[in-house]
């Protein structure tokens, strides 16, 4: 992944505004963004974000590239679209601030040990693997990620919410042998195996 | 022949024994009274949710809901593709409006739909719809009131949107501070709605109360004190990441607050299934971790 980084450095030198617009999902948009701080007031996690959205796109402007990419920042969002609705350019926020968070993911530039990169790329895994989320599987992998020690005082913490999901028949103790997902999980996988390669190919990813 | 029919999005969490297997249970109770049939989207894949951009990116993300959307037109000729998750509608929707402005990322997506197996390609037929949209838009709220055999007189209510059944679509006429539709829908049933639920459209983490979860609980306590504010004696919300997000917390966020949160967070689906005569099961009353005792007692009372 380094290589990938430091071609994409070399391509577009010091014009990281450009390096977003040809890269980033919806980052043709960023250099509409006039600075009013909308989106920034209006994120539930707003004080969390080391860099709101409205300092992002003016550090993307600034090129101050590796400052935005290894940022924790983007990986506060929570998806909820506030921003989105209350811009008043209209421009896709949230969908510029998950974009920035996959590219950087993709260069291997984003925080090793943010827990929602870790706990997406998780995800991610999860529901390819069959079509369909099994979420037993997924949650036991998330308090485990650290390792069994952390793991076991992670779930011990948890028991209450996993007894009660399991009682009341809204989480499978037995999804780790008996969850199905989709018939067609081969032919999703080649799919989404095609998918990647046009989009590595289209975004300069590709070897 | 129902009066209604639709090609159906259930997704991953309303599939048996997973986390909103009583919404799905509750919508079929609902939906059987309204004569309204669903009919499922064979091999549906799931829709990538929120948080499936960061590993899956943009083109994996959209081929997995052109696959459903492709199924469904291919299946289910002619009809509207229906959600009841709000995540897989706006995924699913998100990708149509994508797909529809943008010809390359079309035809990238069915190359990639080829591979598949059934011989797929996305055309962009069938319009993406919440279940809330199909009940308010295609039945209207006279129609959601005549099968009213119970009310639920004497409940107070918070009406919960949040975020993905709100914003970026949201539903139509609605406004996305202050959307309306679900205090309606209470009000139909014969509840009373906190007029002024001031965190109606608060976000609760989603995804991220799973990452962040002293974040994420921040958030969700607002929204329940909010509700005890205003005299609520349950909450109400169409979204399942909202439902178990608000409910499954409560234990957690009364340790590290000091709280004495114990408040039940049902479906609208559950409302209607239980003023529509439905007993405590087909309204997947049984369910709910913190219980809903007193819409479980109105569920057993006979139809007078």
């Amino acid at each position: 992944m380094g290589d990938i980084n430091t071609a994409m450095t070399e391509q577009y030198r010091n014009d990281f505004l450009k390096e977003v617009e040809a890269n980033v999902e919806e980052g043709q948009w960023v250099k509409m963004c006039m600075q009013c701080g909308v989106c920034s007031g209006s994120c539930p996690l707003g004080p969390a974000w080391e860099h709101p959205p409205q300092e992002i796109f003016m550090m993307i402007r600034a090129g101050r590239r590796d400052e935005v990419l290894k940022s924790e920042s983007m990986w506060m969002c929570t998806s909820c679209y506030n921003c989105i609705v209350r811009c008043p350019r209209e421009l896709p926020i949230t969908h510029i601030m998950h974009g920035l968070a996959n590219y950087a993911h993709r260069l291997g530039l984003a925080p090793k040990m943010n827990p929602t990169r870790r706990f997406a790329k998780m995800f991610w895994k999860n529901l390819t693997k069959s079509g369909r989320v099994n979420e037993i599987e997924l949650s036991v992998g998330l308090y485990f990620m650290d390792g069994f020690k952390t793991g076991v005082a992670r779930a011990w913490a948890m028991k209450d919410i996993g007894l009660g999901m399991l009682k009341t028949r809204r989480l499978n103790p037995f999804g780790f042998v008996t969850h199905k997902g989709c018939k067609d999980k081969k032919g999703i996988q080649k799919m989404l195996k095609k998918a990647q390669e046009i989009e590595d190919r289209r975004k300069g990813f590709a070897a | 022949m129902a009066r209604k029919e639709y090609s159906f999005y259930p997704g991953c969490s309303s599939e048996r024994l997973t986390s909103a297997s009583n919404y799905m249970v509750s919508v079929e109770a609902m939906c059987k009274k309204l004569d309204v049939k669903l009919n499922e989207i064979p091999d549906w894949n799931c829709c990538g949710a929120s948080i499936g951009y960061a590993e899956g990116g943009e083109l994996p993300r959209h081929v997995m809901n052109a696959r459903n959307l492709a199924i469904s037109e291919q299946v289910n000729k002619g009809q509207d593709v229906v959600a009841t998750c709000a995540a897989c509608w706006l995924g699913a929707k998100e990708t149509k409006d994508r797909l529809a402005e943008d010809s390359d990322l079309l035809a990238e997506t069915n190359e990639a739909l080829r591979e598949a197996g059934m011989n797929l390609q996305y055309k962009g037929e069938q319009e993406v719809r919440h279940m809330v949209e199909v009940l308010i838009e295609d039945l209207g709220y006279d129609e959601l009131k005549k099968p009213v055999v119970k009310s639920l007189e004497g409940i107070k209510f918070a009406g919960y949107v949040g975020c993905q059944t709100n914003r970026p679509f949201g539903i139509a006429g609605e406004s996305f501070e202050n959307p309306k539709y679900l205090d309606r829908l209470v009000e139909i049933v014969g509840g009373e709605p906190v007029e002024k639920y001031d965190q109606k459209v608060t976000c609760c983490g989603g995804a991220l109360a799973f990452s962040e979860p002293e974040k994420s609980q921040a958030q969700i306590k607002k929204i329940i004190e909010s509700a005890y504010d205003h005299g609520a004696e349950m909450i109400v919300t169409p979204c399942p990441v909202c439902q178990m997000n608000v409910e499954v917390y409560q234990g957690q966020i009364n340790k590290r607050y000091g709280t004495k949160f114990n408040i039940p967070v049902t479906y609208y689906s559950q409302l209607m299934a239980v003023a529509y005569g439905g007993s405590a099961k087909d309204a997947g009353l049984n369910g709910q971790i913190i219980r809903a005792h007193r819409l479980e007692e109105i569920a057993a009372k006979p139809v007078r």
